[in-house]
């Protein structure tokens, strides 16, 4: 018995173990005239260096409001965070000066967008986009910077970079757009980097190279990433856990081959079989029937209670929190023994 | 590039020969230039036979037109009823118009964006609804009205400034003429801006722009001025032609020797050599004015392409 010993045994915080991000509790509401609109209402997240979560859910959720949250670009007002903490190396975001807040974006968490056309700055070329990351940030000159973006345009592997580095946007085709925000994301090195849907807008025989890409890029890095997608398919090649988001929260939050293995949420499990799937082929769709909620009156209960098939009175009453199942799962299903069990 | 130019300049010739040729027509249409000539007296008949050979006033008008544009194209503009060479006239009266035309543009401009960009910035504030409610107010009263009443209650009750601009038009007797021909103008140019602000301010490559970490004054002035200034450069250049328009009916308010002062003349005295020398000159101007914004256009906003 040493006292090392002892110590080995207790878990010591260790600052390089603490996720890099962990969202706590994130509430986003917007002030409309129709109401208050509460998009974003318990969200609970965290992706450690290296790390890939991805974020799903239908359309509407708050996959991307939780996510610009994140970054600080929400536009406040009509947006409002009435409760919530963000977690950044240690540090609450959500306490910083908007000066402080402004040095972490770019240059510590980055951020690529879906549509990479309307994205980018349409008059002015990739090159002053890309390099004025650094002559903003690390003071560069003019002529410095432009070096740096092209140095960046090889790193995604953009032909030509030094000829098509005073290029505009529209001058590139969907894929290499997508590579020049993805350069400008990773221009500083940041330690994370959130997608959101950064494959959507592209065909699909891009969408996997654009996809590999990042993936490589992150590993290099050893970045954070936190991917928001609809495309399940690409979640199980790159994510290492995933979170369902519904009217707001996290429904199920799982490592990604759990979850696909079997899910624990009813509505996890509908997500699932909407995939559309090689040995079925010819069959009918699956579908979860009924539309999201509006965010302006959320059903009391369980949010989905309305569309689930395995609702029962407890459901419309009582507002399921987040079960631990086994160690590194969470579902917010009354009801997520019976799922799994299925 | 240059071969759109090119291109610009040779659609010039049948809007130029157009315009000129109208003119010309009209002013024929306003008598006999003789007889305005010798103003009461009767002219005697073989005075006025020879005056009508040197004239080419017996040909045909569409040979009298041809006649006309060889002479200009030499930089003979004729002569007024008074004997004095049009481009005497063309030298001290344009100098007098453009320097007011340039006062009301660099107002509308300068004035116009700055009101439209900080309205657009606080949409729904203080500031926006009073940018809103004046802009409309000086859209809804006639220029000849906000002219004369500034003209009284500056000039003349308050004497803060000249009621009338003194000789050569020094540019600081031209500031209230310049404001009151700029108004209407200048409130488009301020809703027009606001509008393109407030619709670029929601842009996604303006919430890139502050994804990137870039101070919010970068933002503005490198991301957003510039894709909301596309639409208004446009405004500008076609406004240019309505100044100019604009500026003979400021001129007789403020009593102003420019152009309009010399048409107006020209009209009354029924001088067609001066008339249709002037308009000339305008449709030149005018003509230049537009090619040099579509080229700023171009030059603004890369997606434009010129072929
Ligand atoms: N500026 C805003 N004003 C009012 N409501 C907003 C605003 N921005 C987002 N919302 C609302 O917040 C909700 C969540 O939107 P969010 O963009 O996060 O959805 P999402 O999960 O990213 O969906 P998608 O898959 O379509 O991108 C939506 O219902 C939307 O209407
Ligand atoms: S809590 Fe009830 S309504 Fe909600 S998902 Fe579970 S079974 Fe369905
Ligand atoms: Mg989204």
């Amino acid at each position: 018995m040493t006292v090392i010993d002892d110590i080995s045994d207790v878990p010591t915080p260790d600052a390089s173990l603490a996720p890099l991000l962990e969202v706590r509790d994130l509430h986003v509401e917007f002030h409309t005239r129709d109401g208050v609109a509460k998009a974003v209402n318990g969200v609970n997240y965290s992706v450690s260096a290296g790390e890939t979560l991805a974020v799903l859910g239908e359309s509407g959720s708050g996959k991307s409001v939780s996510a610009q949250a994140v970054m600080g670009i929400l536009d406040m007002p009509p947006a409002r965070i009435p409760k919530g903490e963000i977690f950044f190396q240690g540090r609450d975001m959500l306490k910083m000066s908007g000066e402080e807040r402004r040095k972490i974006r770019g240059r510590k968490i980055a951020m690529i967008f879906q549509d990479a056309l309307s994205s980018l700055n349409p008059v002015l070329s990739v090159g002053y986009q890309l390099g004025e990351m650094y002559r903003v940030h690390q003071g560069l000159s003019r002529k410095d910077a432009k070096a740096k973006a092209i140095e960046l345009m090889d790193r995604v592997r953009i032909p030509a970079a030094r000829e098509r580095v005073g290029d505009y946007p529209h001058q590139f085709s969907g894929g290499m757009r997508q590579r020049i925000m993805i350069a400008m994301a990773l221009a500083l090195e940041p330690d994370l980097i959130i997608a959101d849907e950064p494959t959507t807008a592209l065909d699909v025989t891009v969408q996997a190279q654009v996809m590999e890409l990042l993936a490589e890029l992150q590993r290099e890095y050893n970045m954070g990433l936190i991917l928001i997608t609809h495309d399940l398919g690409v979640v199980a090649d790159v994510a290492d856990k995933i979170a369902v988001m519904y009217a707001g929260r996290i429904v199920e939050d799982a490592p990604v081959h759990d979850i696909y293995a079997k899910p624990a949420h009813p509505y996890t499990k509908g997500l699932l079989q909407s995939i559309p799937r090689l040995d079925q082929k010819g069959q009918e769709l699956y579908a979860i029937k009924g539309l999201p909620p509006n965010l302006t009156r959320i059903p009391s209960g369980c949010a989905f209670n309305p569309r689930c098939p395995m609702a029962q009175d407890i459901c419309r009453t009582d507002v399921p929190p987040l079960h631990p199942v086994g160690t590194a799962r969470g579902s917010a299903c009354h009801f997520w023994k019976e799922t799994l069990g299925e | 590039m240059g071969r759109y130019v090119i291109r610009r300049l040779l659609q010039m010739v049948p809007v130029f020969i157009g315009t000129t040729l109208l003119i010309f027509v009209m002013v024929y249409g306003l008598g006999d230039p003789v007889a305005a000539m010798f103003g009461d007296r009767t002219p005697d008949p073989a005075t006025a036979a020879q005056i009508r050979h040197d004239l080419h006033l017996n040909d045909p008008l569409w040979q009298q037109y041809l006649i006309y544009m060889q002479h200009i194209f030499k930089g003979d503009f004729g002569k007024a009823s008074n004997g004095q060479p049009v481009t005497e006239l063309l030298g001290t009266a344009f100098p007098v118009t453009l320097r007011l035309t340039i006062m009301a543009f660099v107002i509308e401009a300068v004035v116009g964006i700055a009101l439209g960009l900080f309205a657009g910035l606080r949409r729904g504030r203080f500031f926006d609804t009073g940018v809103l409610a004046m802009t409309l107010l000086v859209v809804s009263i006639p220029t000849f009205v906000t002219g004369f009443v500034l003209q009284y209650l500056l000039g003349v009750k308050w004497g803060v400034v000249h009621p009338s601009v003194g000789e050569g038009a020094p540019f600081k007797d031209l500031f209230i003429p310049g404001l009151v021909l700029a108004g209407v103008s200048l409130a488009y140019v301020a809703r027009l801006t606001r509008t393109s602000v407030a619709e670029n301010s929601r842009a996604d490559y303006l919430r890139t722009a502050v994804a990137k970490g870039l101070p919010r004054r970068r933002v503005i002035t490198n991301h957003m001025l510039r894709n909301s200034l596309i639409p208004v450069v446009t405004f500008l250049g076609t406004d240019i032609g309505n100044l100019m328009a604009g500026a003979l009916v400021t001129e007789r308010i403020f009593n102003i020797h420019g152009v309009g002062y010399q048409i107006y003349q020209g009209i009354v005295h029924n001088n067609p050599p001066t008339v249709v020398g002037f308009v000339t000159v305008l449709v030149i101007i005018f003509l230049g004015a537009n090619l040099l914004v579509d080229l700023l256009y171009a030059v603004l906003d890369p997606r434009i392409r010129y072929a």
